[in-house]
């Protein structure tokens, strides 16, 4: 097990398994995120209320789940990077940072046209998940301009990942808090007691695109870091033996 | 040996002694201190000029507007936090003396608190009788702004910390402390608000000085490891 994650953390190692790990996880995301799209918009029955447009919470839905999700992967490989020291958790958190944003982006912006028809304006103050996915758009701005604002890589890192973790501890307040300040989106569907308060037809392709969403997530992170290992290392040996072999021969 | 290490003040001596050098530094230069006060008084006028003088109107906003002026000017005067002994090299001597960075990034932050933010809390009642605030509500705002702004100094501290030697050093600090404020920000304005309201206002004074507990306990080892980082 250790032996295993010693060499995950080498660089080159993680770059030879990486190529190997992300077309599964492209075709799984492909193939869920299929599913999800054809079954949520043409199979699901339409809500009682809100019609078809509820439809949009096949987009909403995951990539809220996943800015969350993307934060805590910041934060936990920040953590790591920050107290073993360790290289690759540091470039994971910085590649986690910007699709943490778009999915932020995407949850906002879809959020924001489903509320249009259902609540008659693009934006509500009122809302709690609303407000709090927005500050934690800030969040991750603010992550990603420390990091731009430092010309140092291992200092930016180290700088970076004490942000990330400080913001880890004050998301749950800022949750909290803003859920204090008032309420008007719905509650919790799929996670509560008694079970999931929603029928299976429309179920199936949420849990569908959360996994699809979930898969996309890793490989394109997977992606990001590669290319972030790569010009980290631009000056070891490993990686100009990779880029220019004809090079090293001569 | 043992002669030099008896020779090292004790924590409460480190503490005591950071404190007094930055109220020291900061009575001999007062424009410091006065700046985010003034900007703090000029920022509560705009908003009445901008949205009109009715008394109703000041009456509903002015909680809000009392506690974003308080909050920017809390981020004003944060800026220099570790600015000043950056540059002139003291702040080498602060991270190699013997006493605990976090009890010095503490320090750093009560004294910082001491002149901006007791300053600010003392005369927000003169900008609250502006804004028509009721008296007893006043009682209220101060209480907030006591909790709100040593939470708002510690986790300045942290910000200024991380972004000191930075050359957009102060945007950043913005960027990087608005969002981590925000819950200070919501709870101080709502309960001066629910004041004025004459509802209840305990639930948001225990979580104002909850999180300022919160805060004096974990912010100062942060901004110590920050000051470490950014200082390497």
């Amino acid at each position: 097990m250790w032996k295993f994650l010693h060499k995950l953390a080498s660089p080159p190692h993680f770059y030879d398994l990486s190529a190997k790990i992300i077309p599964w996880f492209s075709v799984g995301a492909l193939a869920f995120i299929a599913y999800g799209t054809i079954a949520g918009l043409f199979f699901a029955p339409a809500d009682y209320q809100q019609g078809d447009a509820f439809r949009i919470i096949y987009v909403h839905v995951p990539a809220a789940y996943l800015s969350m999700l993307a934060y805590t992967a910041m934060a936990v490989s920040a953590g790591i990077g920050l107290i073993w020291r360790m290289k690759l958790a540091h470039a994971v958190a910085a590649a986690a940072a910007p699709l943490g944003a778009w999915f932020t982006f995407l949850a906002l912006a879809t959020g924001s046209i489903w509320g249009r028809p259902m609540w008659g304006t693009w934006w509500e103050w009122g809302d709690p998940r609303l407000t709090s996915e927005l500050i934690m758009l800030f969040l991750y701005f603010g992550y990603m301009a420390l990091r731009g604002a430092i010309d140092d890589t291992a200092k930016a890192d180290r700088a970076s990942a004490v942000l990330a973790l400080v913001g880890a501890v004050n998301i749950p307040i800022i949750h909290f808090s803003v859920e204090w300040w008032s309420s008007l989106h719905q509650g919790p569907t799929l996670v509560r007691e008694g079970g999931p308060a929603i029928v299976p037809a429309m179920m199936y392709p949420l849990l569908a695109m959360i996994i699809g969403f979930s898969l996309l997530f890793a490989a394109l992170l997977l992606a990001r870091v590669r290319s972030e290992v790569l010009y980290r290392e631009r000056r070891t040996h490993w990686v100009r033996k990779l880029l220019m072999p004809s090079e090293e021969s001569t | 040996m043992n002669s030099d290490e008896a020779k090292i003040p004790g924590l409460w001596h480190g503490l005591r002694s950071i404190v007094r050098r930055d109220l020291l530094l900061a009575w001999k230069r007062p424009g410091d201190m006065l700046n985010p006060l003034f900007f703090f008084a000029m920022v509560s006028a705009l908003f009445p000029l901008a949205v009109g003088p009715s008394a109703e109107q000041l009456a509903i906003s002015g909680p809000g507007v009392l506690w974003v002026a308080a909050l920017l000017a809390a981020l004003l005067s944060l800026n220099s936090l570790f600015l000043n002994d950056y540059e002139d090299g003291s702040l080498d001597q602060i991270i190699l003396s013997p006493q605990p960075l976090p009890l010095l990034a503490l320090g750093k932050s009560v004294s910082h608190w001491l002149v901006s933010g007791l300053p600010l809390v003392i005369v927000s009642p003169l900008v609250a009788m502006t804004f028509r605030m009721p008296v007893e509500t006043v009682g209220v705002l101060m209480v907030t702004l006591v909790f709100g702004t040593i939470s708002l100094s510690l986790l300045g501290s942290i910000g200024a910390a991380l972004t000191v030697g930075l050359n957009r050093g102060n945007a950043l600090l913005s960027l990087l402390i608005l969002p981590l404020a925000m819950p200070v920000l919501i709870f101080g304005a709502r309960t001066v608000s629910l004041a004025a309201a004459d509802d209840a206002v305990a639930a948001g004074i225990y979580f104002l000085a909850a999180y300022c507990m919160l805060a004096i306990t974990f912010a100062p080892f942060a901004a110590a490891a920050a000051l470490k980082i950014s200082n390497e």
